[in-house]
């Protein structure tokens, strides 16, 4: 068996899936991808399932060392400076790290743009997907990493420098890019509800109308808003129901939280909107500091952009094309002159460093 | 606003989920509906439904918009909802050992100043209580009991404790509950069971049910080590009395 060992990485970067899906009744959250497209499109570049375990790397820098045998990997998500051996390798392709190589990945680029220009694209994670899976222990059909309950496979928590990632020897299968379609721009779009009762219209119209950013003491459990304070007719307090991947509390500082994989599984906050199954990959997306606003879409058009979502997910293998090699090298040695020095000018410890404040059963 | 909604409201929690609301309080009516209809869902699934999630007030449906769409989920759900309620005969009582006071309940004798009582009269009061498990939520196992006598409902503490041991017993405001991971906690802490409603590579990984019945029974410092121990291991310590 060959290993990918993880010569560097950052904070909150884990081994994340589909998620654990059925358990939510026990109190137990699915976790999973942050953003479900990239995971699936890495997954698909090296022919796993899509929404086998990857390793999610947050926006910092990261390397992985190939050991007792050549390792291929799909990369996808995040755009970064990468390279294997001084190689330069572009992401949406898949690449084989010869037996002591290393895979080495910059700061996510978009976030990088984020912070210095004010870029209103960009994105902060992507993913390392294994030929063959990632070897570990499931639990409720799941690797995924969910560090409050102890699970997660093969670390029950975010990777560290020295892991090992076990994996099958590399197929030796030519190599494929994937074709995914150009990055959606606009609003985040939003299904008003469950709880958009317990807000005046001025706070809805508040809401959808200003412009947002994401705080830097966001995380895989939630990201808080920064913007203007939304006011609850009734009070912060409800009595606690079920979440969702996407509900957006107002606590009662006023300012919102957009729950994320690792949430709770129920809540007693009043839930103003819902991000929809369509965006929340994008949203999670969104670099901490960059600015952004929600649009509020009817049930039929949400459910219709769902449906288009699943399609886009079953036609990734028919977006797979062969590699002509020379142009994507071009490039991806564009992409790394562009890089030049940018990333010391982001604060890396500033960013998802820092829990979301401490909640208590309701 | 009247306590219970039937039929309950259907609201929506993004395209893939629907929450069934029978009530915005907690309300003993309310959550039998909501287990009433949780049960109808496993009896009768309906294509489409890949998960519900139980609470006190409301049961959040999660669907698959590709299979059902929210209107079509919806009239069935407010269908299932007014089939009549099936007997609770089903429902499994569970009998759990709780050493209460001292290192294992910190809060006993704060919570029996407070309602001027003695610290035996609030355990005796505690142990007396018939509870039904209304919903499991937050952390994995953590269970909320309903049932609750009046006398010992209180208001959660002001500064919420960041840390509390596993397998707390607590009371917050009108309901009592089971904690079963050690984490935060702003609830007054009676005691500590060495019961593990959440063990990973234990068969079943959750022993609780939402709609299950539950009481305590109080046992010495020493039983619960012992026992903490045999729970460790994988032994199940709680006695269940009927399925």
């Amino acid at each position: 068996m060959s290993r990918l060992i993880v010569a560097r990485i950052g904070p909150a970067s884990s081994v994340q899936d589909g998620g654990r899906h059925g358990a939510q009744r026990y109190g137990l959250t699915p976790s999973g991808a942050m953003d479900r497209l990239a995971l699936a499109a890495a997954n698909c570049l090296i022919g796993n399932a899509l929404f086998a375990a990857a390793v999610e790397i947050s926006p910092f820098g990261a390397s992985f060392t190939a050991r007792d045998g050549a390792v291929r990997v799909g990369l996808a998500g995040a755009p970064r400076n990468a390279d294997i051996a001084g190689r330069p390798v572009a992401f949406e392709t898949s690449m084989t790290i010869a037996d002591g190589e290393t895979l080495t990945l910059g700061f996510a680029k978009g976030v990088i743009e984020g912070a210095t220009k004010g870029a209103t694209k960009g994105a902060a994670f992507s993913y390392l997907a294994i030929e063959g899976g990632i070897a570990g222990e499931a639990v409720f059909g799941s690797l995924a990493v969910n560090t409050r309950a102890g699970l997660g496979s093969p670390y029950p928590r975010p990777l560290q420098a020295g892991d090992e990632l076990h994996a099958k020897p590399a197929s030796g299968a030519a190599e494929r890019r994937i074709e995914l379609p150009a990055a959606a721009g606009g609003p985040i779009r939003v299904v008003l509800g469950p709880q958009d009762d317990e807000f005046s219209d001025e706070s809805k119209a508040l809401f959808l109308d200003s412009e947002w950013k994401i705080s830097a003491t966001s995380d895989r459990m939630g990201y808080r808003l920064e913007g203007p304070v939304i006011k609850h007719l009734h009070g912060h307090n409800i009595v606690s129901d079920g979440t969702v991947d996407g509900s957006i509390q107002v606590p009662g500082n006023g300012a919102p939280i957009v729950l994320m994989p690792d949430r709770g599984t129920s809540g007693g906050y009043p839930k103003i909107a819902t991000v929809i199954t369509a965006d929340f990959g994008r949203f999670a997306q969104i670099p901490a500091g960059t600015g952004f606003r929600f649009k509020a879409i009817s049930m039929a058009e949400a459910q219709a952009e769902a449906k288009k979502f699943a399609e886009l997910l079953r036609s990734l293998p028919d977006r797979l094309r062969g590699i002509e090699s020379f142009d994507l090298n071009i490039e991806a040695l564009h992409g790394a002159n562009v890089a030049g020095s940018a990333v010391s000018a982001v604060d890396a410890g500033t960013w998802h460093a820092i829990p979301v404040d401490v909640t208590t059963p309701d | 606003m009247a306590a219970t909604f039937f039929p309950p409201r259907l609201l929506p929690s993004g395209d893939s989920a629907i929450t069934v609301e029978f009530s915005r309080i907690i309300d003993d009516t309310a959550n039998q509906r909501v287990l009433a209809l949780d049960r109808a869902l496993q009896e009768a699934p309906i294509q489409g439904v890949t998960e519900a999630v139980p609470t006190y007030r409301s049961l959040l449906v999660h669907y698959d918009p590709t299979q059902i769409d929210f209107a079509m989920l919806g009239e069935k759900l407010r269908a299932a909802a007014e089939r009549p309620v099936s007997s609770e005969a089903k429902a499994r009582r569970w009998r759990f050992p709780v050493a209460y006071g001292a290192e294992n309940g910190i809060d006993l004798e704060d919570v029996a100043k407070a309602l001027d009582t003695t610290p035996d009269d609030i355990v005796a009061r505690h142990v007396a209580g018939q509870y039904r498990v209304a919903m499991i939520g937050f952390t994995p196992g953590w269970s909320y009991l309903s049932g609750l006598e009046k006398f010992l409902h209180m208001p959660r503490r002001e500064n919420p404790r960041l840390q509390t041991p596993a397998g707390t017993i607590s009371v917050g405001g009108v309901q009592t509950g089971i904690q079963c991971l050690a984490g935060p906690s702003g609830w007054h802490l009676l005691g500590r069971t060495p019961v593990r409603t959440y063990q990973l590579h234990r068969d079943p990984t959750f022993l609780l049910e939402p709609g299950d019945h539950v009481t305590f029974f109080a046992i010495d410092a020493k039983t619960f080590a012992e026992q903490d121990r045999a729970a460790e291991a994988g032994e199940i310590i709680a006695e269940l009395i009927a399925a």
